[in-house]
This record gives structure tokens, sequence and C-alpha cells, in this order.
């Protein structure tokens, strides 16, 4: 009403004007009704989802990029990081400790990536290292992380169970749906999870200390030289083992962030960290492997367009377009088609651009 | 005078020794899954039938005293060509005039169609609760009959809950299987038959972490109501938590699967409101067939009272048609079932016979509330719900 009172109804089109700019009013909130359905139902979640798999493709990146094989074990890797924070958090919790609004978990993940280097530095002294020596062809070295893969999926479930765990504290919602619609007094709420949010901000953070490491530390550039060309940095005094234990422990640190802040925002089940194997593989790839930067828009690509395509559009529709009441969902698939998108695009990219978006290394 | 009484004696003695060889035992077989994936309720199932037959023979009402003999067969539960072999040897050999089975719904369908169809035998099954076995056709040739409600019931049921509470747009989501798929689609087509609207029935997996994606397909659809039919410790609590978290739904209708103490734990009063139904009967019949069970079995084992029923209902089929045969007492099945007629709980049944025997007519009751519907199988009793303040409360039983 307060646009219609500016305008004084004395005047002589006075109602006609009022009823112009009622209607104005009405189709702005309308697109802005659309907009928020959009972004509670697409746009947040996949920005949620797609910086938990941004994150975790970029473990599978750097491992394919300087260790040069693709890594399948690192779903489980992201379980195995989540299970010793969720420890951690539990034991904390017990002792009385809280970050409240913040979840506890932040407070115990420090401890969950170090125990997560430490896990798969053995691992690497126990089994990669072998075959690392041995100038293994990269394929055997996917067939090993295979098998690492199996053990580790057997560790995490032996030692928290194959059960959903809870570990979140903390406050749920930044704001929730009815807050928000009484606060805005539109018809659609949106709501903000805290989890989300939190999600958002620490992949920046974690990104951006990646990145910084990568580019100026000496540690880093001698990381990226190796990936280059592994001949040329050995000759240049790069010592080989380092190099492969800074990308272990970074890699740990990446997979440790990206489970915990899944389990965070959904759940947690170690099998579903094996489920996140597809959709983070196919935002390495499609962003090309090998390259950081591609793997953070492959996770958006990936996560976006399996929220987008199988959305329903109804709602938004109607709202944009008032005259027309579609009769179906306008939904183009079915959302048991959701992991069919990532594989959809996987083989979209691969047939037209073997290198990926941001020309990382051919298959 | 003294001949005349010998005379009489010898004629009583030969008449009864004339009616003790034409009835004198009646054979109902018991054909349910001795072993396999459900044998650890088959022992419960058979006692309680045997339960029933025992008792009758005791009351020696039934047919002028005849005394009936169970004969137990191993079902299996999953090889059909073994239960229509054992319940083919059942009718030629043995000369069961009936039989209480089969338990799964699989060999139930087998033995109807291979053995008890073509042998004209009359079948009641305790467990059997595929809506496939709804013959709405007479296809089975008014023979087959089952204590237990099919599966499409709850979708019967589920509409008229909803109806009642003035609900009538509801989105739908099922857990992606044959329970949560069958009773998705038998509550649309129930539900619309009644002039309600399903704004979309689409299926959610169970095991994933996140069902944001599923829930804004549902959100757009839009309803009045999300109707859940999944599992509570699976993807339905998954599927309530991200509607809560988008705001898409507050209140939720919630079939058998989601019925238990995990919902109010895992949700607590924030689903207040939500509404929901599950089998369950406040019918005195239950209590008193543990009663008569007296501990020799566990009377509350799932499909033991209705086995206990189940041959209830043949002995008083029999009784009301004065006949053993199935072609002539499969047509009093309904009728001993159903009102009119005296009430008749466990432990009843010489009280039963003897109203029948005299010309009477009872609504059995037993021990699963009986009441045969449609194509002769149990209307099935639920217990209404609602959750509030944070607890699941009992709205009714229906």
């Amino acid at each position: 009403m307060s646009v219609a009172d500016r305008t004084p109804p004395w005047t002589s089109s006075g109602t006609c004007r009022i009823g112009f700019r009622l209607s104005r009013l009405e189709d702005g909130l309308d697109f802005l009704n659309a907009f928020v359905a959009f972004a509670n139902f697409v746009m947040l979640p996949a920005v949620a989802y797609g910086s938990q798999l941004a994150l975790g493709a970029l473990g599978v990146t750097m491992i394919y990029g300087i260790l040069r094989f693709s890594n399948f074990a690192h779903g489980d890797t992201m379980a195995f990081g989540a299970m010793a924070t969720i420890l951690g958090t539990w034991w904390l919790q017990a002792m009385g400790v809280s970050l409240d609004p913040f979840p506890t978990a932040l407070l115990a993940l420090p401890a969950g990536i170090a125990a997560t280097a430490v896990f798969v530095l053995i691992t690497d002294r126990l089994v990669y290292r072998f075959y690392r020596e041995q100038k293994s062809a990269p394929v055997i070295l996917v067939i090993v992380s295979m098998g690492v893969m199996f053990v580790t999926n057997g560790l995490v479930r032996f030692v928290i169970g194959v059960d959903e765990q809870r570990f979140a504290d903390g406050a749920r919602f930044i704001i929730t749906a009815r807050e928000f619609k009484e606060l805005t007094g539109l018809k659609e709420g949106l709501a903000i999870k805290s989890t989300a949010m939190l999600t958002v901000v620490v992949a920046i953070i974690v990104v951006a200390i990646l990145f910084w490491f990568l580019n100026r530390t000496r540690t880093g550039k001698s990381m990226r030289a190796f990936s280059d060309n592994e001949d040329l940095a050995l000759l240049s005094g790069i010592n080989p083992e380092r190099v492969v234990m800074f990308t272990w422990i970074m890699v740990a640190a990446l997979a440790t962030v990206a489970g915990v802040l899944y389990g965070l925002d959904k759940s947690f089940k170690p099998f579903n960290y094996f489920q996140l194997l597809l959709p983070i593989f196919a935002s390495a790839i499609v962003g090309g492997l090998g390259n950081p930067i591609g793997a953070i828009a492959g996770g958006f690509v990936i996560a976006f367009s399996e929220v987008t395509i199988t959305y329903a559009f109804k709602k938004v529709a109607g709202y944009l377009i008032p005259a027309w009441e579609p009769q179906g969902l306008v939904q183009l698939l079915s959302t048991d088609y959701k992991f069919a998108v990532s594989f959809g695009i996987l083989i979209v990219v691969l047939l037209f651009r073997p290198t990926g978006l941001f020309r990382g290394k051919a298959l | 005078m003294k001949k005349m009484l010998a005379a009489s004696v010898a004629s009583a003695f030969l008449a009864s020794t004339a009616l003790a060889s034409g009835h004198s035992e009646i054979k109902i077989g018991i054909i349910v899954g001795l072993t396999g994936p459900i044998e650890s309720l088959t022992p419960q199932m058979a006692a309680g039938a045997e339960l029933a037959m025992k008792e009758v023979s005791d009351s020696g009402l039934l047919l002028g005293g005849s005394t009936v003999t169970p004969v137990r067969g191993d079902s299996t539960c999953i090889d059909s060509g073994a239960a229509t072999s054992v319940a083919e040897q059942q009718i030629t050999s043995e000369g069961v005039k009936a039989i209480v089975g089969g338990d799964c719904s699989g060999v139930t369908g087998a033995i109807l169609e291979n053995v008890a169809l073509p042998n004209g035998i009359v079948m009641v099954s305790p467990s059997a609760t595929s809506p496939g076995l709804s013959h709405q056709n007479n296809e089975d040739n008014g023979l087959f009959f089952r204590t237990a409600p099919s599966d499409a019931r709850q979708g019967v049921v589920m509409t008229e809950v909803l109806m009642e509470l003035g609900i009538n747009e509801v989105a739908v989501t099922y857990t992606n299987n044959d329970y949560g798929k069958g009773l998705a689609d038998s509550f649309q087509a129930a539900f619309e038959a009644a002039g309600g609207t399903v704004t979309i029935n689409a299926a959610h997996e169970d095991g994933k972490g996140d069902y944001s994606a599923e829930v804004g397909a549902l959100a757009s659809a839009g309803g009045q109501r999300l109707v859940v039919a999944g599992y509570v410790d699976q993807g339905g609590s998954g599927i309530i938590r991200a509607a809560l978290d988008s705001g898409a739904f507050d209140t939720f209708h919630l079939p058998d699967g989601m019925i238990s103490d995990s919902l109010t734990d895992n949700f607590g009063s924030e689903i207040d409101g939500s509404t929901g139904q599950h089998p369950g009967t406040d019918s005195a019949g239950a209590a008193k067939y543990v009663e008569l069970a007296a501990g020799a079995f566990d009377a509350t084992s799932p499909f033991s009272g209705e086995s206990y029923d189940a041959a209830a209902l043949i002995m008083l089929a029999m009784q009301a048609a004065g006949s053993a045969e199935s072609a002539d007492f499969k047509d009093r099945i309904m009728d001993v079932a159903n009102a009119p007629g005296e009430e008749i709980f466990p432990g009843e049944l010489a009280k039963a016979l003897q109203i029948l025997a005299d010309g009477g007519d009872v609504d059995y009751v037993g021990a699963s509330a009986v009441e045969l519907i449609g194509p002769g199988e149990s209307a099935g009793n639920y217990r209404q719900v609602e959750v509030k303040g944070g607890s699941i409360e009992t709205v009714k039983y229906r």
C-alpha cells in the first residue's frame, strides 16, 4: 500500500493511477515470489551442494595432478575424516565444550584433519609408495585405490557403524521459512540453514588458503613444478617424497573439511560418501582434471544442473506468467534421475571437450 | 416294552454310528511357510488355527459331532512349486475339505490358481496382503478369502481420514519399492475417486544424504499436506527433515511405515498437527485370544490371531451350510463373518456352533475383529493418530 499511498488520490486520474500502480506492485511481488521460491529450492541447495562437491573435487584433482592417478578412495577418505571429527565432537560435547551458535564440529576439525592426514600417510607408506617406486601405470594405481577404498569403507563402518549419525549442534537456521514470510510478507519463504551458509564460507576460506599455498609458498611452487614436469622438477632438486607428503596432507585436509561440511549440512552415513564419489569425479572431470579452478567450477556446474534439471518449475512459472496455468509440473526430469544428470554431463564433456572446461589433462 | 426300548437304543446306536461314519472326521489343511523367510511366525500361526479346530472338535457340535483334524503343510513362503505340490497332495490324498493358507502372497496365488480352483476347495489366507489377490471379478469362483487386509485397503482408509479432515489436495512421495509404490498408487486411486487431487506422486530412494531436490519438486507441486509413504528409519525422515527445513510443508500424513517412536524422537513437536494411521485394534478379541492360548504359544505374534480366525470362519461356514463340502459352504463365509448376528469372540466357537445349529445368525469378531469386505477380504482395523505436542496420540480406531 505504501506506493499507492504516495500517489495523491485527489488528482484527476487518481483512482485509475492507484489501480495501475497496484497492479505494477503485484507484478513486482510475483516476480519476488518467483525469485524466492527459486532461491529456496534451487539456488541455496545448489550453492551448498556445489561447495561440498568443489572441495571433494579439489582433492581428487590434486591427486590426479601431482600423483597422477584417479583416487577412488577419496569418497571414503571424506567419510574417514568426518568420522574422526565426529568422534572428536562427541568428546568435546561430553566435556561440555560448545561453540554456540556455531557447530562444535568446527573445533574438532583440526584434530579430524590431523587423524586423517596420519591415516592417508600410513596408507601411502604401506600401499601407494610401492607402486610409485615400481613406476606402475596409472590404471594399476586406480585399481589399487579401489582396494584402499574398500578397506577404508570397512574401517569407517567398523569404528562408527553403518547407521546415520547426527552431530550438528548450534543454531540450525539463520532464518526459517516462516520467519522470512512474516518479515517480508511474501507468499514464499526462504529458509537459510546455518550449515549451508557455513559450508559456503568455509569453502571460500579453504580455497583461498589452498591457492595462496600453491602460488605463494615454496612448497606449493615445488608441488606445481612437480605436477607440470616431474623430470625437470627432480633435476632442479625438488624432493619428491616431500611433495607427495604435502599433497597427501592437503588432500586429507580438503577431504575432511568436505566430509564434515557434508555431514553437518545433510547427515553422516558412511554409504552416502561412497555415493558422492560419482558427482565428485564428474565435477573434477567436467572442470578439467588436475586444474583446481576447474574442480571448483565443475562442482558448481554439476550441483546446479542436478538440482535445476530435476526441479519442478510449476510454482515459479505460475508467478512469472500468471496467465499460464501449467497442468503438469514443468519438470524436465524426475528426481529419480538425479545421478543420471552427472553421468550425462560427464559423457557430453568427455565427447566434445575431453580436457574439461578449464583445460585440465586429457583422460 | 423292554424290546422296544432295546430296539430304540439299538437304532439310536446305529444312527449315531451312521452319523459318525458320515461325519466323523473333517480334515482341514494348514499350509504355511514352516520353513523359509517367515518361519519364525508360522509356528504361532499354525498353532492358532489348530487351537480353533480343537475347540470345535471338543465342543462336539459341528455337523452333529464331527471332529476336525488339522493337516500341516509347508508352503516355504517363496517356492511356488513346493507349495503347489503340498496343496495337491493334501487335497488328493489326505482329502482336506478346506485350506487355511497360504501365508505369503506369491505362494498363495500359486496354490489358488493351480490347486484350489481346479479342485474347488475353499482357501482362507491369514496373512497374504498383496492387492493382486483381490479378485474383483470372481476369478476365484468365490473360493478365496483372507482375514488380513489387502495392502490396498490402507490407501482407502487414508483417503477416508484425509477427507474427514477436509483435506482434498495432497502431494505424495513414496519409498521406491513394492510396498511404497503399491501404497502410493492405491491411495492415489482411492483419493481421486473420492474427489481429491494428488498434485504429484513421486518416488524417493532410501538411504540418501540429501532430499532437497525431491522436496523441491514436491513443494512446487504443492498441496495441503505431504503424504510420506516411506520408512521412518530411512528416507521418510530425510524427506520430512528437508521439507521442514525448506518450509515446503509443515504437516504430513503418515501411513504405517512412518508411525513409530523414532518419528517423535526425530522431530518432536516440529510436526504437530500431522496425522496418520497404522494397523491396530481396540477390539476385546485380541486379549481374549491371548487368554485362550494360555501361554501354549505366543498369541501376540503377527498373523496368529488371523490364523485362528481363518480356521474358525471355515468351520462356522460349514455349520451354517450344514455341509463340509467347499462348494456348499463357500457362500456362507461372508454371512458368518459379518453382521447381523450375535458377536462371537475367541473361545466362544461352541456358542456360535449352537446358534448356527439352531438356525440363528452369528457375526464372527474373533481375535482380529474380522469384517470381510469386497471379494472376501478383511477390512482391517486401523488406528488413526495425530501428533500433538511432540507425541503420537490416538484419535480413534476405524
